[in-house]
């Protein structure tokens, strides 16, 4: 009935959208949106990486991203730029590096929508493979993180008073950023990949009281949208980012309605 | 050198400079187990910045500060929370150790806003919000507690009760604290060594000592002295009452 394609498409997404709930929650709470936008932005150069030298996708794209991570925290103390232009400094060139670098690969094909907005079809099994044992990673470290790093979120000198040093656990939230976007390269698109960290948590914020159900129905949100988008592309022919970012807008627009009626109520 | 075991924090000839300019400098004080050191000092004196290097927040610093407990509470002077974040009461306890329910709800109990548990950060009052801030320091039983005017905004009776509480964990949890406080009224209250501060130390003791010294009378005038000296006997006589503080 179903393709294997589709099947493993499926199980990819759901994998990256088990690991972007979470992570997308404290995106939203650190307002790391633009920083998720440009480390996305330079996987663009991380994926031209990995075709030059035959490297594997989601290695190179984390790498990159990384250098571009650890590049904006050494900027950001070196000079007196606001945190918006450095960031917008690092995607637009990062960027545009990644362009030339693919106007110079004329020997091999370029799938560049695939790349920016996501391919279904081009999910082999070694990604998932890659999906699932990277998220599985990523979640045990931010397991082992959470703590410091969601005190630091709600106040940096309460946890950095109460020894909780938040220093480290931001540096290495960072490279978790680095490494979600890694594994969801393939399955969202590098433009879209921010979409799918803040879609279902802002989804999740407008029904959630605390933060454990936030995280909850981020998560829940994620698998929905993975779910619907990936049908909706294999029915209308879509690319599979946009069908899935496409799918987290409608439930956040629902999430809306909500917000509306418990308004009504208490009035 | 810790040669005395009660020592919880010592800052030794500590200064801290921000663009520029000092904002301490050479402060020398230690907080022991079971006792109340209260800083006080006018407005930009550098009462939280001395906290807060006692605390380790400010790393860049001049002379030493050496802290020997982990187990801290902070009741910061300022605390911006960003709403973006679901936060109830209850998580908000939580917060930087995880502490059982039992521990919670005495904590709660003890500051008297039990009934605000599942209330959402954001929907409370500047006294309610205050009342959580301390419940949160104390419910985690610290060694070392840093109170940065813990009492702002909380009424009158209740800054009253607050004191008499703060007093009452320094007794049960045996614990130390730095107490900050910009109002010379309730200062005194059970503190053992007063530090008064002015970009430096301007002078420290007991609290009668401090009333008395030159220095601290032409800071705040003659009358915050005679304010000090009256609260201290005032105090006295309320604690030999119920029989609870011996005065050596």
């Amino acid at each position: 009935m179903l393709d294997d394609f589709f099947i493993r498409a499926l199980i990819a997404g759901i994998g990256v959208a088990l690991v972007t709930g979470p992570l997308g929650c404290f995106v939203v709470w650190r307002r790391l949106s633009y920083f998720g936008d440009t480390l996305s932005h330079s996987a663009l150069l991380g994926v031209t990486i990995a075709y030059s030298f035959e490297l594997n996708i989601a290695l190179s794209v984390f790498i990159i991203s990384s250098v571009v991570a650890l590049i904006l925290i050494q900027l950001q103390k070196k000079t007196n730029l606001p945190g918006d232009a450095l960031l917008g400094l690092l995607a637009h060139s990062s960027l545009a590096v990644g362009l030339v670098v693919i106007g110079f690969l004329t020997f091999i094909r370029f799938d560049i929508m695939g790349l920016l907005f996501g391919d279904i079809l081009a999910v082999t099994t070694n990604d998932l493979i890659i999906i699932w044992t990277g998220g599985a990673l990523i979640l045990f470290v931010l397991k082992l993180i959470w703590k410091p790093l969601f005190a630091s979120t709600v106040n940096y000198e309460l946890a950095e008073a109460e020894g909780l040093n938040p220093d480290r656990s931001k540096a290495i939230f960072t490279i978790l950023m680095a490494a979600v976007i890694a594994i969801s390269i393939k399955m969202v698109g590098l433009l879209l990949i921010t979409g799918m960290l803040i879609i279902p948590a802002a989804m999740a914020r407008n029904i959630s009281d605390s933060p454990k159900k936030m995280v909850l129905y981020s998560v829940i949100g994620g698998l929905l949208s993975v779910i619907l988008g990936l049908f909706s592309s294999l029915e209308f022919n879509t690319s599979s980012g946009p069908s899935i970012i496409m799918a987290a807008l409608v439930l956040f627009i629902l999430s809306l309605l909500n917000i509306k009626q418990s308004i009504k109520l208490k009035n | 050198m810790n040669s005395d075991k009660n020592i919880l924090v010592e800052l030794n000839k500590v200064g801290f400079k921000q663009n520029n300019k000092w904002l301490v400098e050479g402060v020398t004080l230690k907080v022991e187990k079971g006792k109340i050191v209260t800083l006080i000092g006018p407005n930009g004196s550098g009462k939280s910045t001395t906290a807060k290097i006692a605390l380790g927040i400010y790393k860049n610093i001049e002379g030493s500060v050496e802290k020997f407990t982990n187990k801290v509470g902070y009741v910061p002077q300022k605390i911006s929370i960003d709403w973006t974040l679901p936060l109830r009461v209850y998580d908000f306890m939580l917060l930087t150790e995880d502490i059982k329910d039992e521990a919670i709800e005495e904590a709660l109990t003890l500051t008297g806003v039990t009934h605000l548990k599942n209330e959402n950060l954001g929907n409370l009052s500047g006294g309610e919000f205050q009342r959580v801030l301390i419940a949160r320091a104390i419910s985690k039983k610290p060694e070392l507690l840093v109170l940065d005017e813990p009492v702002q905004g909380v009424d009158y009776t209740g800054e009253i009760a607050l004191y008499e509480l703060i007093k009452k964990i320094s007794d049960t949890l045996n614990c130390g604290i730095l107490l900050i406080s910009h109002d010379l009224h309730t200062v005194m209250t059970a503190t053992d060594h007063v530090v008064c501060l002015n970009g430096h130390v301007c002078c420290s003791g007991t609290p009668m000592d401090v009333a008395k010294n030159n220095e601290y009378k032409t800071l705040f005038g003659e009358q915050a002295s005679q304010i000090l000296t009256v609260y201290e006997h005032k105090h006295d006589h309320v604690h030999s009452d119920e029989g609870r503080i011996k005065k050596n």
